[in-house]
């Protein structure tokens, strides 16, 4: 029994790095209709520049803050250069696009930064929490935050009425603009958003996962698999999903003999399509009640 | 009375088909005005080329200034507020969200609150079911809702197109009392789009019938429901 406790309780924790990510693939994914394969790359390249800084003497919280900015107008400008122009092209196009962009990315931060690992500072240290050796601080200060932002943006798209026009024009983009809310500046918008959410959560997986140009690849994977699990128009579900696949790989490597850890990642993938033959709107997912 | 609307020589096209031919009307301001016209003859795409949702040539003015070369949403900001087909209800959110984003390009705040107790005024229902997902709502309500969140621009121009579509007769003849209410309270001048010729010609002052993309006829709605050829092809009788 302690053992199922204490794997679920390290689930949590590796699910808070998932959580995070999945809140910026379902942003992406609430503005634009399409998951960002490029989303753990923007994400792996914002904490670059959040580590440069430090390594310029800034210290980690004004680093921080001037990272997440800096992605935000990165998103933005990504958009409007790359992403607007295709904005009525096939899926496909826009398909090819993220995985250009992936590739640039990638090839572009180890061209800067090389490929070396390098260590990654945490803000929350490294101790264990409340005592357990399963769960440390930064793994307990990282589901703080990600549950911070799931309030925050909660708050952003309930309340605020430039989130009610992002929601308008992810929904109905021909009403949007027929009340006239500009949908293609709504776009860039959830760009910019999503490339700092992304921020967030490279700079806080980094201290787990070792900062390199890869560092994101397993990581994007399990935040696609939380996103869907989770439902992909819902941020809450995301990343309650992001918890769900956590703790879900880790009992599964414990107590389903052969899986093990070589294994978990096709358990990501697995859940992806369990998921999606069986529950395609995710757990949270809101399924649109129509009148016809 | 003074112009609001002005369009000259209006041509539209979907891809290669054109779908108006040289359209010209206009409408002066506070009137209510329907365009009357069958299935196809270019109804829908006049109220889309006025808010440039298709490409068109021609003119379009409204309150003396060209308006061809805005984007839909800039044309909206002038306050033209265009009830489509189908309605475009918000489905997924509430109604009084739908309100709300009515009023989203709106700068006065305060007013939006006292606005949407108003349009509760006018439509007693939508306030029975303020809390609820629109796409939930009758088509009835649905429209009611779509006419709401029109009004919640302070429009001085309302496009509607076929309001009356897939309505229990009844409903109709409330949607358009109320129509007639706003135009003569709220002095908003409202172009309506209709295939229900009788009710629309009852409710307006002026008229033009529209036919495979031309204007056939125009005039006073009473002497164009009085005309031998639009009793016999779209009164019926």
């Amino acid at each position: 029994m302690e053992l199922f406790a204490n794997q679920v309780l390290a689930g949590i924790a590796t699910g808070a790095i998932y959580a995070c990510m999945a809140l910026a693939v379902v942003m992406i994914y609430q503005a634009i209709d399409h998951l960002n394969f490029a989303q753990g790359e923007m994400a792996m390249f914002s904490t670059f520049m959040s580590w440069q800084m430090m390594q310029w003497g800034v210290p980690y919280w004004g680093a921080f803050i001037l990272t997440v900015i800096l992605s935000f107008a990165g998103g933005i400008l990504i958009e409007r250069l790359l992403f607007k122009p295709l904005a009525k092209a096939p899926v496909l196009t826009n398909v090819a696009g993220f995985i250009a962009l992936f590739a640039i990315v990638n090839s572009v931060a180890g061209l800067i930064w090389d490929f070396t690992i390098k260590q990654y500072p945490t803000p929350f240290g490294s101790s264990p929490f409340l005592g357990s050796q399963l769960i440390s601080t930064h793994q307990a200060g990282m589901v703080g935050v990600t549950l911070l932002l799931l309030a925050g943006l909660y708050f952003f798209f309930q309340f605020t009425r430039i989130g009610l026009a992002m929601r308008a024009a992810a929904s109905l983009p021909e009403s949007a603009r027929l009340v006239g809310i500009n949908t293609s500046w709504m776009i860039a918008l959830g760009w910019g958003m999503a490339s700092a959410i992304g921020a967030i959560a490279g700079m806080l997986i980094a201290p787990v996962v070792f900062l390199e140009p890869n560092m994101m690849g397993g990581v994007l994977i399990y935040g696609f698999a939380s996103a869907v699990l989770g439902g992909l128009s819902s941020p809450l579900g995301a990343v309650i999903g992001g918890f769900l696949v956590g703790v879900f790989e880790n009992l599964a490597g414990t107590y389903i003999p052969g899986v093990g850890n070589e294994l978990k990642l096709p358990i990501a993938l697995a859940l992806i399509i369990t998921v999606l033959v069986v529950k395609p709107a995710g757990l949270f997912g809101r399924p649109i009640v129509k009148r016809v | 009375m003074t112009t609001m609307l002005n369009v000259k020589d209006l041509r539209a096209y979907y891809g290669q088909v054109q779908a108006l031919h040289g359209l010209s009307f206009s409408l002066s301001e506070g009137s209510l005005t329907t365009l009357l016209g069958a299935n196809g003859a270019g109804k829908t795409t006049t109220l889309r080329a006025i808010c440039n949702m298709v490409r068109s040539t021609g003119a379009v003015e409204f309150e003396g200034k060209p308006i061809g070369n805005r984007s839909t949403e800039n044309v909206v900001r002038l306050g033209i507020a265009h009830v489509p087909q189908g309605r475009g209800t918000f489905t997924n959110m509430t109604v009084e969200e739908n309100l709300q984003l009515g009023a989203i390009t709106r700068g006065d705040k305060k007013n939006i609150v006292a606005d949407i107790e108003r349009m509760y005024d006018h439509f007693p229902v939508l306030k029975q079911r303020y809390t609820q997902q629109a796409g939930t709502l009758s088509g009835g309500e649905q429209q009611m809702l779509a006419v709401a969140r029109a009004l919640m621009l302070r429009p001085r121009l309302m496009l509607l197109d076929e309001p009356s579509f897939g309505l229990a007769p009844l409903v109709v003849r409330d949607l358009f009392r109320i129509l007639g209410k706003i135009n003569r309270e709220d002095k908003v001048t409202i172009l309506v789009v209709e295939q229900n010729a009788q009710l629309a010609l009852e409710l307006a002052d002026q008229a033009y019938v529209i036919e495979t993309g031309r204007i056939v006829m125009s005039g006073n709605a009473k002497d164009v429901a009085n005309n031998e050829d639009v009793r016999k092809s779209y009164l019926g009788y």
